[in-house]
């Protein structure tokens, strides 16, 4: 799809610049460690699109910009007042040739960018034919993903096929969101009482990572996600295994099955299931993120933590350490044996 | 000597000529200038803390020196103070004390009103920042944001006190702005010295007339925003309400309607400055004046035209994005051509490096790569990219210190021996200016590489592995040497202060009527009102150029001079709706409690209006030469 697009094009052109600023703002200036959120390494067509013009207005920019630093610096220097000097300077009311020159080059660079921006405004905002829909959903501070066409409803961590587009509907449950993954596509805002139709498609097989990008109250800086772009094939088989899962765990072991009872009995027990659903069994709240795979995802709370054994107790044990404002109540009252065993129960989850 | 005049009304009018009361109820423009100026600098140095604490926070991954909700609560008041009690009003300071001098009038138009605007402005600054006193953590500092998003700033999602106290503070600060608005055009349409036709006006007295006329036209706007924020509040309206049918967007339409005109409200005053140091320094006329002034004009009206580009992200769709990019593009070029024409002004000239005149230099170099920042997020889908992460905070940044508050600290320097008749230490002044450009450079220009690496803005932590440790620890670096030149300029005051009044009247070889009074002037300003033949009156009438004459000083009054009387009803009427504010605070918690508050707001109101129709024509007459 994205060879279709001119501005893909274009960004190809610039690709060995782009290269070299790429090196630059990797290697020189943040030293050899990976750049997982720069929008500046697009792998995909939508941001592309959006990347190739904000390098093609970044070269613009920086050439006007040394252009009238240098300008600047000359002026100043050459008629820096002298001591001794007399008189005063011929006093100069303007000089329309020149005014009129430097009204229409402007104009000239701006139209060289309007018609880009306009081609890239309809490429980047209009999903292909054959599209994968999945439906993003801004919660405060997390995001659930479903697949209507799956059946298939995860959080916070999205699987995709390489190559497919994936026309993405975005809303919201509370506030305003944005939803946002650099390295395929730039932000479509997440809105309560409306969706927004955008699209994204990654090119290569790897873990993208996101992050909301509108400010929605106190832990806005704790609402991350990832994208996992997978072969086709290999999705596949995620959603085959991941559908059967639709139909609740499987056998579990003996700590395991007393953490499922725990989670789904209420207070003084977990009391899990007023707000968590996991597919095929009795908990079916929608409050909080759905934690039918939960088991199989990298990390927990919103891509803040890792998603280990001690990680995941501790933040059962106390949410709101990591998660100022989380709704989640604090769980310390549950004995260490039964966390553990709600711990266990999670992770059997995949 | 100066004598009371006939009171005609039935309230006798104060007047003080020295002491705590002549300041309270004074209505002279270059008295309440300075209010302006010392009460904005010391928000300023409130917001420079608050930014300041944020950058420690920021400086390392992880930390967590204030909670999150204190970080929240920080950058909101960090923005509303910088912008509504910071810069606009330190840019108030200067129209209020230069506008008459400029055009040649012994004050504004209505100097009643004139000081009911400073009065106004001070008693909201103070309440907006109240919460602080109550902590943040429950929510009664402001911290939705400086724009106040709705729904966030619902009940639902922000229970606290924080958005009733920043709807209501703004609406405070807003009848003010608009007062000085209509009053500064009144002034500039109706009181120029004779001979001074519109085009023969200072570029700085134009900005004044312009941003005046953005300010009658997009105050409304954010006004009727706020009334319906603060009536889902105080009366659950459901204007925003989302499950009754309320529209999120539609707020950010009214808020940005007002709010991307704001931004010319924060710069078209600084380029005035800019516009009036650069000649002077230079020794050198503006070059393309007229053009300077359509651009100004254009930049204001264009300004109308461009608010949805701060909401390219919301789905609007790629035809409404894409128009919004090409007119948000055209702004660029009148805002090109100025630079080009300061650059022009200098050209041939003879450029003088006095403080005044690095900053003005400064001001130029800064102010252009924060336009051209600009320009990048002005392409819809570029911009989609740039929205919301620190690529734009570098934007804001550079066009606001580096274009508005460059232009104030110039406009001091170049001022200071007009307003206090003493001329600001040069040599600390040289000091002042290098650490604050290499301290804004340190700090803000990282913030274009963290933009582009990806980091949202208002986070108040972030994880290592980003590749955003070493440019966020360099930002935070750069804010101490910023503050070691804020302190400078503060240590240069009070040494510049110590000494004796000692200014001459024109230290910097001027062109316009301020530099034809004594340093500082006298009260009644113009003995004798100037009449005015040329642009840069009295720069030709000491440098004619051929025979024309520039200047005329003209004859002074046959008698005294009548200066308007001082009132106490400013204050009063200031503090009228302020105690009503207060009240509807309370609506949500005490309602009886809260009606008598807002009764009691509107009697002092009334009472204040009733002083001011009857408390007669007062005044002081005085005879030239004396009161200075």
């Amino acid at each position: 799809m994205g060879g279709e697009l001119l501005v893909g094009k274009r960004t190809r052109l610039s690709g060995a610049v782009r290269a070299v600023l790429f090196v630059l703002a990797g290697v020189l200036l943040v030293g050899c460690s990976t750049l997982p959120q720069t929008p500046l390494d697009p792998k995909g067509p939508v941001a592309q699109a959006q990347t190739g013009l904000l390098l093609y207005t970044l070269y613009i920019a920086m050439g006007i910009g040394v252009g009238v630093t240098a300008a600047l610096l000359y002026v100043i220097f050459r008629f820096r007042a002298r001591p001794g000097q007399a008189g005063v300077p011929r006093q100069i009311r303007g000089n329309h040739t020149l005014e009129i020159v430097w009204t229409i080059i402007p104009i000239l660079i701006l139209v060289s960018v309007a018609f880009p921006t306009v081609e890239a405004a309809i490429a980047t905002s209009t999903p292909p034919s054959g599209a994968l829909t999945v439906r993003a959903i801004g919660y405060r501070w997390w995001f659930a993903f479903e697949y209507p066409e799956l059946g298939i409803v995860t959080a916070n961590e999205l699987r995709i096929p390489t190559g497919q587009p994936i026309r993405l509907e975005i809303t919201s449950n509370d506030v305003i969101h944005s939803f946002w993954v650099p390295k395929l596509a730039g932000k479509t805002d997440m809105i309560p009482g409306r969706v927004n139709v955008a699209w994204m498609q990654a090119d290569e097989p790897a873990v993208y990572v996101g992050q909301c990008a509108e400010f929605c109250g106190d832990s806005h800086a704790n609402m991350r996600f990832r994208v996992t772009a997978m072969p086709q094939d290999e999705f596949d088989a995620w959603v085959k295994q991941r559908q059967a899962m639709n139909q609740g765990p499987g056998q579990l072991s003996q700590v395991a099955a007393r953490g499922r009872e725990l989670f789904e009995s209420p207070a003084p027990g977990g009391n899990c299931l007023s707000c968590h659903t996991v597919d095929g069994t009795s908990a079916q709240g929608k409050v909080g993120p759905n934690l039918t795979d939960v088991g199989q995802r990298s990390t927990i709370a919103a891509g803040i933590l890792k998603n280990d054994y001690e990680s995941l107790k501790a933040w059962v044990k106390n949410p709101a350490d990591f998660k100022p404002g989380t709704t989640m109540p604090s769980h310390a009252r549950l004995s260490e044996k039964d966390l553990d065993a709600i711990v266990q129960y999670l992770q059997s989850l995949k | 000597m100066a004598t009371a005049a006939k009171t005609l009304g039935i309230l006798p009018r104060p007047n003080a000529a020295t002491g705590f009361w002549s300041w309270v109820a004074t209505v002279d423009h270059k008295r309440i200038g300075i209010l302006y100026g010392i009460t904005a600098f010391f928000f300023f140095l409130v917001g420079g803390i608050e930014a300041w604490v944020m950058r420690l926070q920021l400086a390392r991954p992880g930390l967590e020196l204030v909670t999150a909700k204190t970080f929240n609560a920080l950058f909101t008041m960090h923005a509303t103070t910088m912008i509504f009690l910071g810069v606009m009003p330190l840019l108030a300071a200067f129209m209020n004390y230069l506008l008459p001098l400029l055009i040649g009038a012994r004050d504004v138009a209505f100097p009643r009103l004139n000081a009911f605007s400073y009065w106004i402005y001070l008693f909201g600054g103070i309440f907006i920042n109240v919460g602080w006193l109550m902590g943040t953590a429950a929510g009664h500092v402001p911290d939705s944001g400086w724009f106040g998003y709705a729904n966030l700033t619902s009940v639902e999602f922000s229970g606290g006190l924080g958005p009733d106290f920043w709807t209501l503070g703004l609406l405070l600060l807003g009848i003010g702005t608009l007062v000085s608005g209509f009053n500064f055009i009144v002034t500039i349409l109706n009181m120029r010295a004779p001979g001074m036709s519109l085009m023969k006006m200072p570029v700085f007295v134009w900005t004044i007339l312009v941003t005046s006329a953005i300010i009658i036209f997009a105050f409304p706007s954010v006004t009727v925003a706020l009334i319906m924020l603060m009536f889902d509040r105080a009366f659950a309206a459901n204007f925003f309400e989302v499950a009754a049918g309320g529209s999120v967007v539609f707020y950010q339409h009214l808020f940005w309607t007002f709010g991307h005109p704001e931004v010319y409200i924060l710069i078209l005053p600084a380029m005035g400055i800019i516009s009036e140091v650069l000649p002077v320094h230079a020794r050198k006329m503006l070059f393309g004046y007229s053009v300077m002034v359509f651009s100004t004009a254009l930049i204001g009206f264009m300004g109308f035209t461009v608010w949805s580009h701060h909401m390219f992200t919301v789905g609007m769709g790629p035809v409404v994005n894409s128009i919004f990019s090409l007119t948000t593009m055209a702004i660029a070029v009148p805002t090109g051509v100025k630079i080009f024409n300061w650059l022009s002004t200098m050209w041939g000239g003879q450029v003088r490096f006095t403080t005044a005149m690095l900053f003005a230099i400064g001001f130029i170099a800064c102010f252009t790569i924060g336009g051209l920042s600009g320009f990048m997020h002005a392409s819809a889908p570029s911009d989609a990219q740039q929205h919301d992460t620190y690529f734009v905070v570098a934007h804001i940044h550079y066009v606001l210190i580096g274009g508005s508050i460059f232009a104030i600290f110039s406009g001091i320097y170049h001022w200071f021996p007009k307003v206090f008749g003493r001329l600001l230490d040069e040599r600390l002044g040289w000091w002042n200016f290098w650490l604050v450009f290499a301290g804004f450079h340190t700090f803000a220009f990282p913030f274009h590489f963290l933009g582009l690496l990806g980091m949202p803005r208002r986070i108040y932590t972030y994880a290592a592995g980003m590749g955003w440790e070493f440019w966020n620890l360099l930002s935070t670096i750069g804010v101490f040497v910023l503050a070691a030149g804020i302190l400078v300029f503060i240590a240069n005051v009070v040494v510049t202060m110590r000494k004796p009044m000692d200014a001459p009247s024109d230290p910097w070889d001027g062109r316009t009527l301020e530099w034809t009074l004594p340093s500082p002037p006298p009260v009644y300003n113009f003995a004798a009102v100037p009449r005015v033949h040329l642009r840069d009156a009295f720069w030709f009438h000491k440098h004619p150029e051929g025979k024309e004459q520039a200047l005329e000083y003209g004859e002074p009054d046959a008698g005294p001079i009548h200066l308007p009387g001082q009132s106490l009803m400013p204050v009063l009427l200031a503090l009228g709706p302020t105690v009503a504010a207060t009240g509807v605070l309370f609506l949500r918690l005490r309602e009886s409690f809260a009606v008598g508050v807002i009764v009691a707001g509107f009697i002092v109101t009334l009472l204040a209006l009733w002083g001011w129709a009857f408390e007669g024509e007062g005044g002081t007459l005085i005879e030239p030469g004396e009161g200075s």
